[in-house]
């Protein structure tokens, strides 16, 4: 089925305007993707006629909305398919969801001289909170290599994996780069040698359908604002048993069984990992944006964005002394690229006042920056609201980069 | 010239480009013309890290005025760079410290030494009032 992309534009009011007096042309999707209007309109209509604190409340509007807060777990159950609807958390984003699983996880399981292996291609939000747990309980960090095309070295990564090893963590694809990892294989890998896996999927789970029980990892995460959804909510899968045992990461109301100043005992899954008031609002509006692309349908979807990504690939291919980062065959629609003796920095400013957004810098991955031994890239991520004409209007931009600091 | 001359003068060049294209052309000239750190002070101690662009910066005493230096890594970054070293460069430590830079916002590049753009740019301009503090103290 071809995608009416006239039609979808209509649907996200913000595509329609002007920056610098000029169309604006949406290319940083990587950070964040724009919202529908059925998306805006639900978290409007809560606040006007719905809001009120869930959980415990007696009274008509909490219940009312404990009941659509409940729904909007079961139906990320169902978007991601996981097994039980308590495996499904919700919080404030990727990087609470990950800080949260190597607080909680460390805590249990991770102890002195043990190991946790990731990979050269995460964002920081992967690296960071594992090197501070290594910190604290003097574990070790290995980290998976990758080849010039950016894609992970399995020979390397199987030679990582040692008794000690107690965690994998690693991206299903690189945000810096746009290039897939192969997780199944990672997955598979790490649970034949009874190790778990993390997998971040905040830059994979946009662009086509992830299945919980066929990838059989034990934790997911990603983050709604990157899928069409509101700010400020993000999903922690995890299997049941791994929750269940993993003690909780912060505390206060709504977690807990009971509490005395002795004592306090915690509640069930899912509550156990979501202390305080959740944001609910958001967590219905993330069910909207969900039913919004499962109504254009993610194969549609991925395959559109593929389209894009080869047009803007090969277009860009055709200029003389650009260079694209991350080469993989498997990719989704984000193309980084440097121009030879150009500034990333310099050629970002002249794009913008183009009134194209893209992305430049190290994308939140400065040790795979480093790996390419590269300050920094501009980045294009492309989502099913843009076109070709688009990509046409990027491809004279950066031309007109070339001329100014030729 | 006093400081603000030196504003107003920029004030003056900037008001005949009415294209975005045009501002930064003229700043890819200006880049040109930056007095450029000896490299023997481009280390890291005249360093100033921002997420996007790199400035080093480097001052002296030059009688009773100070002299600034600096480069960048980006082009347009070191187009700013220049106007700012323009501005300051061979003003008195006092008067560094006590006019207040007006022409950034005035030509319409204040986003580019706003907090949030880590340039370097807004490090850069802390760190030569800094400069403009120690020499005017130690006096």
């Amino acid at each position: 089925m071809s995608l009416d992309i006239q039609k979808i534009r209509n649907d996200f009011p913000i595509l329609n305007q002007k920056i610098y007096n000029k169309p604006l042309i949406y290319f940083d999707n990587g950070a964040t993707t724009q919202k529908p209007q059925v998306v805006i309109d639900e978290e409007f209509k809560i606040y006007s006629h719905e809001n009120s604190n869930i959980h415990r409340g007696v009274h008509y509007l909490s219940e009312q909305l404990t009941q659509r807060y409940e729904d909007a777990r079961k139906i990320v159950q169902k978007f991601i398919n996981a097994k039980h609807d308590y495996e499904v958390i919700f919080t404030s984003g990727t990087t609470e969801s990950i800080n949260t699983i190597a607080f909680s996880f460390g805590e249990k399981y991770i102890f002195e001289g043990d190991e946790i292996i990731i990979s050269t291609v995460e964002h920081h939000a992967n690296i960071v909170p594992w090197q501070m747990l290594c910190e604290r309980k003097k574990a070790t960090l290995k980290v998976i290599p990758i080849n010039d095309k950016g894609e992970l070295l399995l020979d390397e990564y199987q030679k990582l994996i040692s008794p000690k090893t107690k965690i994998v963590a690693v991206n299903q694809v690189s945000n810096a780069l746009g290039t897939v990892n192969d997780v199944k294989k990672l997955i598979d890998i790490a649970h034949q040698n009874n190790i778990p896996v993390l997998i971040d999927g905040a830059q994979s789970i946009q662009h086509g359908n992830i299945d919980m029980q066929e990838l059989d990892c034990d934790f997911f995460v990603f983050s709604g604002h990157k899928i069409y959804g509101p700010n400020g909510i993000g999903v922690l899968y995890g299997k049941e048993k791994w929750l269940n045992e993993m003690p909780p990461f912060m505390t206060g109301g709504e977690m807990i069984k009971k509490v005395t100043f002795e004592k306090t005992t915690f509640n069930e899954l899912p509550f156990k990992f979501e202390a305080g008031t959740p944001n609910y609002v958001s967590a219905i509006g993330l069910v909207a944006a969900i039913n919004y692309i499962q109504e254009i349908g993610l194969e549609n979807i991925a395959a559109y964005e593929k389209e894009l990504l080869d047009y803007a690939t090969k277009k860009l291919e055709s200029i003389d002394g650009l260079r694209i980062i991350g080469t993989s065959e498997e990719k989704v629609s984000v193309i980084s690229f440097i121009l030879d003796n150009i500034h990333h920095y310099d050629a970002g400013m002249v794009i913008d006042k183009m009134g194209i957004a893209v992305r430049t810098g190290h994308h939140c991955a400065e040790p795979l920056m480093n790996r390419f031994n590269i300050e920094g890239t501009i980045r294009a991520s492309f989502s099913f609201y843009n076109t070709k004409e688009e990509i046409d209007k990027l491809f004279e931009a950066i031309l007109t980069v070339k001329q100014m600091f030729a | 010239m006093t400081l603000n001359e030196q504003q107003d003068e920029i004030i003056e060049e900037f008001s005949v480009f009415d294209d975005w294209m045009d501002k930064y052309n003229y700043l890819i000239e200006l880049s040109k013309d930056l007095p450029v750190i000896d490299p023997k002070y481009k280390t890291q101690e005249y360093l100033i890290e921002g997420c996007q662009s790199k400035v080093w910066l480097f001052a002296e005493m030059e009688g009773d005025v100070v002299k600034y230096s600096a480069d960048s890594d980006a082009i347009i970054t070191k187009g700013i760079a220049a106007l700012l070293v323009r501005v300051l460069s061979g003003q008195k430590p006092v008067d560094i410290l006590n006019n207040k830079l007006y022409f950034i916002d005035n030509i319409g590049l204040q986003q580019n030494l706003s907090p949030t753009r880590s340039n370097g740019l807004l490090a850069m301009l802390k760190q030569m009032k800094l400069y403009a503090m120690a020499y005017n103290a130690s006096r």
